[in-house]
């Protein structure tokens, strides 16, 4: 069923729906893909409000390398992915070994994202500031791709690119969710001092995770620039994209494997829905009811979507013995 | 020489001022988390409620300034009680983090609800305050303005937790929640007065900002993440260290703005407080 599932998913663009369609797909791949990389920290206890810092790396390092030196981004991806573990590990090493969590690792890592949007928005003669950049194009002539440059006009290159890193995302969890670090940071999330009697390495495992999470969205970062083909600082980071990637990953339920990536779904359709339903006469309407559902969704269903359809699916097949 | 040095005494008074008001921004978080032990993430969003409310009481309905200031913030100390009642209330016991994400999931509603109800364009008030000119350093007097209320306020709301009963009750719920009922104090009570408190002083910073500031939906996110550093850096629910690193920051931002742009002002107050975190967890004066 799972293959099935996943063959009728590659079969997308097959079906000839148009490029709006497609885009939205490849949209909620992509942003399911990051948040599913933000529930790796998120689900064991480590709320970062800083994710909006390491996506605007591979963004920006990406572009900038390109426009500036012609460095081909993949190259420019190899960069901002050292950027990111370099970040990742100044900012997670003293806040695990200083044991700043809950509250204050929220607030600190907060902090990071609104420095990194900052510095972008300071070198604006480099970087074109809240402007936002577009990288130069390497398409001339009728050239449809180029591979070096890692541009595509055709969204159905873009469709499949986007479905093999979506999926190689939900394989890290799959090995992360069957590790024994995974088993270690669970317990760090519930007692962190008696983790530590028993011998885990607290800041260890701590940093691990960090660096898988962080590097895995500075790779969506990079994707989105060069799938959008134009970045700002609002759209790759800060604090309102951080936390499009808390609130995302929560609605859809950090807990499962494919709950993030629901909650792309379930953001990008409440806001197109609402568009076609009202058109643009009420500009901010789907953020409106998002944030109403989000708060409802943390007091009545703190599990999301999928966390809360897996619990009531589980009761329904623990009580149907009973019955028979 | 001289001149530069004349700029820089203008720029790190200047710092001094926007201390004042970073205090009081402050202070209302502090309140809330000290006492209730949850983080309001959505405050600057009530802070720009409170902006909108003094805008469209003044410019729009024609009430007197003086009136529509304080009927601003009896709006945004309403607003305090009901986010505690509908949105605080049922996660208190929930883990601390949910408290945290709950109320961002308002800073959403507002911000989104500012937009639709408000529209984006930026709202002037259109009261122009004069500059004061000392030497060849000039102020802008609204500045002055919220210093002075700002201080105003902060010794207000100590001499209310030091000297009145209600305050000593609030302060006593902080130390301890599990004792102050036996001695016949309802935290449930205290939380709402608390809140109301707290948004309270949302409602008078934002008397205070919309007198410096345009509004308009977004501007809590222009403030809001200073606010909580500040909060975080004094050590959360300490008010006297949120107010010297109130004043920290805002030479930092000043002082950093007058050398480089702007911007590297607060990227500078930003990595120093990444950089305190480490050095101080708990905090300028927190205990260990």
């Amino acid at each position: 069923m799972k293959y099935g599932a996943l063959a009728l998913l590659a079969a997308v663009p097959l079906l000839g729906i148009g490029n709006y369609p497609l885009h939205l797909v490849i949209q909620v791949l992509l942003w399911g893909y990051i948040y599913t990389s933000w529930s790796l920290m998120g689900r064991l206890g480590m709320v970062s409000f800083g994710h909006g810092a390491f996506m605007s790396i591979g963004a920006y390092g990406v572009v900038m390398l390109w426009n500036h030196f012609g460095v081909s981004p993949w190259i420019g991806a190899l960069a901002a992915l050292t950027a990111t573990a370099a970040t990742a590990f100044v900012i997670g090493y003293p806040c695990f070994r200083f044991k700043i969590v809950g509250h204050y690792f929220a607030l600190v890592t907060l902090a990071l994202s609104e420095v990194a949007r900052l510095i972008i928005v300071a070198l604006r003669d480099q970087t074109g500031g809240s402007l936002g950049a577009t990288p130069n194009s390497a398409l001339t002539g009728d050239a449809s791709m180029s591979l070096a440059a890692l541009q595509f006009s055709n969204k159905i290159v873009w469709f499949y690119i986007v479905l093999a890193v979506w999926l190689a995302g939900l394989w890290i969890w799959r090995q992360v969710d069957r590790s024994m670090g995974r088993i270690a940071l669970q317990a760090i999330s519930e007692e962190e001092e008696a983790a530590a009697s028993i011998g885990i390495h607290v800041t260890r495992a701590k940093l691990r995770i960090t660096m898988i999470s962080a590097l895995m969205t500075c790779a969506g970062g990079v994707l989105y620039a060069q799938y959008q083909l134009y970045i700002n600082p609002d759209s790759v980071g800060g604090i309102a994209i951080s936390l499009q990637m808390v609130f995302g990953a929560i609605a859809g339920g950090m807990y499962a494997r494919l709950g993030p990536t629901v909650g792309a779904a379930f953001t990008l359709l409440l806001a197109e829905g609402l568009r076609y339903a009202f058109g643009n006469r009420f500009p901010a309407l789907d953020t409106t009811i998002y944030g109403v559902i989000l708060v409802l969704f943390i007091i009545f269903m703190p599990k999301g979507i999928l966390g809360a359809a897996e619990q009531g699916w589980r009761k329904l097949t623990a009580k149907s013995p009973a019955r028979a | 020489m001289d001149i530069f040095d004349i700029f820089l005494l203008e720029a790190v008074l200047n710092g001094l001022l926007l201390g004042g008001l970073l205090a009081l921004l402050s202070l209302g978080l502090n309140l809330i988390f000290g006492v209730i032990d949850v983080v309001w993430i959505c405050y600057a969003e009530l802070i720009m409620c409170g902006m909108y409310a003094v805008y469209y009481l003044y410019v729009v309905y024609h009430w007197p300034l003086l009136l529509a200031m304080p009927c601003a913030i009896g709006i945004v100390a309403l607003l305090g009680v009901l986010l505690h009642q509908f949105v605080i209330r049922p996660v208190l016991t929930a883990e601390p983090i949910n408290q945290l994400l709950v109320t961002g999931g308002v800073l959403f509603f507002l911000q989104a609800a500012a937009t639709l109800v408000f529209g984006i364009e930026f709202k002037n008030l259109g009261v122009a305050l004069p500059s004061i000119v000392v030497g060849e350093m000039s102020f802008s007097a609204s500045r002055l303005v919220a210093f002075c209320v700002a201080l105003a306020g902060v010794l207000a709301l100590y001499f209310f937790l030091k000297r009145s009963y209600l305050g000593i009750a609030i302060r006593a719920i902080s130390q301890d929640r599990a004792i102050m009922p036996l001695m016949g104090v309802s935290p449930a009570r205290i939380f709402v007065i608390t809140s109301a408190l707290g948004g309270a002083l949302a409602g008078l910073a934002a008397c205070l900002l919309v007198l410096q500031y345009d509004t308009h939906p977004a501007i809590g996110l222009s403030f809001g993440p200073i606010t909580f550093l500040i909060c975080v850096l004094g050590g959360l629910g300490n008010m006297v260290g949120g107010f010297i690193a109130a004043f920290l920051f805002a030479q930092f931002i000043s002082v950093g703005g007058f050398f480089f742009a702007l911007e590297w002002g607060y990227v500078f107050s930003f990595i120093f407080f990444i950089a305190m975190m480490f050095w101080r967890p708990q905090g300028i004066l927190g205990g260990k």
